[in-house]
């Protein structure tokens, strides 16, 4: 049932907005609105309930094991929350003088100074609101450099074929054309068709380390070379970053230009599609290119480096500093971490991949890359089975539904057939992964004995299978009294 | 171990499955010239209570102000009930809503907020979030680029926010698009009509349209829409939604309606937050829908033929169409739509245009008793919501520095923006005030120009 379909004409709730209606207005008449507003009309008791049952037909980490390949879902430490939930930062106006928000802008500096640290990049603008924001500010740090060289000929970005949708839709939306490379057997990017692709053409490469296939890219220093040879700057898609994190860094590396997801890395909240985080890092020679705001410190005091500061800025990228709540709740989770947390996190999810990985092998699911070792994500392939019995990876997910764990990702990344992609987590149990590992043997043994029943899949959520046809051919994306 | 589970037994009987010896070994794919050795530059974990006291520190460094800054960011009331359910752990911790039978709470939630923005912007459709009001203008600028085929020029008045301008100009400028700024009336601090003669003869894909503007001032939106309409351009609507309770929404502005609205949904129940997370909204009519950027959700039915919510349309963004994507945007800003598709179901239709009527009545008195602090007068003559630029007698930083000393954060100053105005200062005043914050104010305010 629609919150419109509990709504009652003139039901209300009085403590939540002023008692007598506002005795002056200077709103000429014409600009006045006649027609009615669709807000539902109930009362507090309603929202809330409301609210509270859809919540509760969701699956979140809070509730479910989330084993969803390329997404890091970890748990979200409530203190986090409540911290940056204080009511000094909330009603702190994001146009205040700078004096009257030392405390946030410490919190911001320090986090600026730490992700620069961890990741050895020169500099850190925690402008950009998610992944794919930061994506376009650093191509577009990648196109200002090349233009402030006089070198406007680099039209291209290279781009892996196992790469997320945003990097090659962040190439175009920033004006270039993408070229799309491929990947070896052993799931490396094929070198030679690296080495044919760049040229005086080439603004960059993007590039997600370890990939998308789960294992780390080897030639990684090979690829930087052949592509800084060539002229072109080197992208690093944070995706992954909590598969190396404290092992690697992107600077090392040889990457020019980082972002790094906090929802992912730094564990703030994926609220059901966001508000995610994406700061940017630098090498030396981007420096002036970077989004502002950025957080300054000068003696004691912090202040916000403006265009005033960095003329050659790539500009502003959001109307204010960007998601400064979830910047916080990023800042407060390294604090309890610390140095030893950040060295942790990928040593277990590291070893929480690895270890599923084994037991799935062994449990009878057919590995995509064997003989390397899992990264934090790894991909079973479901082609044999598919063409054994009619069942896909898509009924298997959705068959873990009724088992009551999310699914791994699923047809992602697109050149391994009927794939899972399987990211457990550092903050998961082995009791965890063990019972995981009992059901997908269960779904092996009912695609045996019961394909049809796994194919209906899933039988116990709120709905069963939803006709996504039906949803794109009869578009129904509004409410509407009925006449 | 923080967050982190394993025993050592856990450790030791993972790594006997594996056929590890150490978690070390796991690594050893890496090169080892680029192993990094440890961390610096990361001080060491906090307990919980320690990490409570050093935040509880900073956050009591902050305090409070009296807060009469607006421009683009609005302090309201914000129900108890809002973030109580927002941050339930179901909405907090779930993903984007891919497995749909799995999220089925997610999906519903976000078809009502469309719903809700669709009607509160007169238009047909909304998409369930952008990542600001600045981005999602933007967005539709290459939305507008997309549908018109021939123009790739775009009209923005000067009213608009400036720091709007300055996204929209980042971002679309990367797809070679002209952004062409129209200069504003000095007396009524409105975009003239009559100055948009000059683009008699070209050719242009959108006109962007305020209401209320970047002053606080009301437009022409009747007059304004129906001239983008008879040039063959897009109407583009940027409007705060706690106005649009009283003010005509840009789907009935002129004789068609705009064709796209966008704004920063901050004033829905999400707190000031020095900037973020908000989110930005975008409605448009039927006939762009498929032109239009992020996540949509559709209702349909289950095998059972009963009700149900998936993402729809998504043959037009990023994970589907890669390079051909309308948008490269993924991740949008989920957790604050669910909170304020809860602050407007507590508000409701009647409870929002109070609140917007409130806060106009409140700048009115504001301004009222302001303009008797000595030679302050109002900069505009035309009409305005809750916001409104005063000319001040002295610079507009020095009396903002001694209301500061009062607790009283007196507005924003338009000088670096808009140094032509002189000593102009764009004051707020929303609901949250009483007549004796008012007061305080002007007396306050009175002692600065003193």
């Amino acid at each position: 049932m629609l919150i419109f379909e509990h709504s009652r004409k003139g039901r209300r709730n009085y403590t939540q907005s002023p008692a007598t209606p506002a005795s002056k207005s200077a709103i000429p008449q014409n600009l006045l609105r006649k027609s009615k507003v669709l807000l539902p009309e109930v009362s507090e008791m309603d929202t809330v309930r409301h609210y509270t049952r859809l919540s509760q037909k969701n699956f979140s980490i809070d509730t479910e094991f989330y084993p969803l390949g390329s997404c890091t879902m970890k748990y979200n430490p409530r203190a986090c929350n409540s911290l940056a939930m204080l009511p000094q930062f909330i009603s702190r106006h994001p146009l205040a003088p700078e004096d009257t928000g030392q405390g946030f802008l410490a919190c911001m500096y320090e986090l600026q100074e730490i992700l620069k640290s961890v990741t050895g990049m020169a500099g850190v603008s925690l402008t950009p609101m998610a992944g794919a924001q930061g994506e376009l500010i650093g191509v577009m740090m990648i196109r200002a450099y090349h233009e402030s060289r006089g070198d406007f000929a680099r039209t291209e970005i290279i781009v892996p074929d196992a790469a997320h949708g945003t990097n090659p839709a962040t190439a175009v939306m920033c004006g270039f054309k993408v070229v799309e490379i491929a990947t070896d057997k052993d799931g490396n990017v094929d070198l030679d068709a690296l080495k044919a692709a760049v040229g005086p053409q080439t603004a960059g490469l993007m590039l997600t380390n370890p990939s998308t296939l789960g294992v780390f890219e080897k030639n990684v220093a090979e690829m930087s070379r052949v592509v800084h040879a060539a002229g072109g700057l080197l992208y690093y898609d944070g995706a992954n970053l909590n598969a190396v994190l404290g092992k690697v860094k992107p600077g090392d590396m040889g990457f020019d230009v980082i972002h790094i997801n906090l929802h992912k890395t730094f564990s703030t909240p994926h609220g059901g599609g966001g508000p995610g985080s994406a700061p940017v890092g630098v090498a030396e020679r981007l420096l002036p290119f970077m989004p502002i705001p950025i957080v300054a410190k000068e003696g004691d005091t912090y202040r916000w480096v403006t265009e005033k500061d960095k003329p050659q800025s790539i500009g502003r990228l959001s109307a204010h500093m960007g998601n400064a709540g979830v910047l916080l709740r990023a800042y407060i989770y390294v604090r309890l971490l610390g140095v030893q947390g950040m060295h942790r996190i990928s040593e277990f999810a590291t070893l929480n991949a690895n270890y599923l990985m084994a037991e799935l092998r062994k449990a009878g699911f057919e590995i995509a890359y064997p003989n390397r070792r899992a990264s934090h994500e790894f991909i079973v392939t479901m082609k044999d089975i598919k063409d054994k019995t009619g069942v896909t990876a898509m009924n298997l997910a959705k068959r873990l539904l009724d088992k009551g764990y999310h699914a791994p990702t699923t047809y992602f990344p697109l050149l391994v057939p009927e794939c899972l992609l399987i990211e457990p987590a550092e903050t998961e149990s082995k009791e965890t992964l063990d019972a995981f590992v009992v059901s997908m043997k269960e779904i092996l043994s009912e695609i045996e004995s019961q394909p049809d029943m796994v194919k209906g899949a899933p039988h116990t959520m709120p709905v069963r299978k939803l006709d996504d046809v039906k949803a794109a051919r009869e578009l129904d994306l509004a409410w509407k009294p009925s006449a | 171990m923080p967050f982190i589970p394993h025993t050592e037994e856990d450790i030791a009987e993972m790594l006997a499955s594996i056929g590890a010896k150490s978690i070390e070994d796991l690594f050893d794919e890496i090169p080892d010239e680029l192993v990094s050795g440890e961390l610096t530059g990361v001080p060491s974990g906090l307990s919980e209570l320690e990490i409570t006291r050093l935040m509880m520190e900073r956050a009591n460094q902050d305090g409070f102000y009296q807060n009469y800054i607006g421009a683009g960011a609005y302090e309201h009331h914000i129900p108890a009930a809002v973030w109580q359910i927002t941050t339930r752990g179901e909405f907090y911790s779930s993903y984007t809503p891919y497995q749909a039978e799995a999220s089925q709470g997610t999906l519903q939630l976000l078809y009502e907020y469309q719903s809700m923005m669709a009607s509160l912007t007169g238009m047909d459709v909304s998409n369930a979030s952008m990542y600001d009001g600045a981005t999602a203008l933007a967005e539709a600028a290459l939305m507008a680029v997309r549908s018109h085929k021939t123009s790739r020029r775009i009209l923005i008045p000067k009213t608009v926010h400036p720091v709007y301008r300055q996204v929209v100009r980042a971002i679309v400028s990367n797809q070679k698009i002209e952004v062409v700024e129209l200069p504003f009336n000095t007396q009524t601090g409105q975009l003239d009509p009559a100055s948009l003669a000059q683009f008699a003869n070209d050719e242009f894909a959108a006109l962007v349209i305020p209401q209320p503007n970047f002053f606080g001032v009301l437009e022409q939106v009747d007059v304004l829409t129906d001239w983008a309409h008879s040039k063959n351009a897009l109407a583009i609507g940027v409007v705060n939604p706690t106005a649009l309770a009283l003010l005509t929404p840009p789907g009935e502005w002129g004789s068609k309606g705009a064709d796209i609205a966008v704004g920063e949904g901050q004033p829905l129940g999400i707190p000031l937050s020095s900037g973020g997370p908000y989110f930005g909204f975008m409605a448009c009519k039927n006939e762009l829908v498929r032109q239009m950027p992020g996540r949509i959700i559709g209702r349909t039915t289950d095998l059972d033929g009963k009700e149900g919510f998936v993402l729809t349309l998504q043959a037009r963004e990023q994970h589907i169409r890669r390079s051909k994507a309308t948008s490269n945007i993924c991740t949008n800003q989920g957790l604050m739509v669910t909170a304020a598709t809860i602050y407007m179901s507590l508000t409701g239709p009647e409870g929002l245009r109070r609140i917007a009527a409130q806060s106009h009545a409140n700048t009115l008195d504001l301004v009222e008793q302001l303009e008797k602090a000595g030679g302050v007068k109002r900069t505009f003559s035309g009409p305005t919501f809750h916001e409104t630029a005063l000319t001040l007698p002295k610079p507009a930083a020095d009396v903002l520095a001694k209301l500061k000393q009062k607790g009283i954060l007196g507005g924003f100053d338009l000088h670096a923006h808009y140094p032509e105005l002189g000593n102009a200062l764009l004051v707020c005043a929303t609901e949250t005030k009483t007549a004796a914050d008012l007061q305080n104010y002007a007396s306050a305010l009175k002692q600065a120009l003193g």
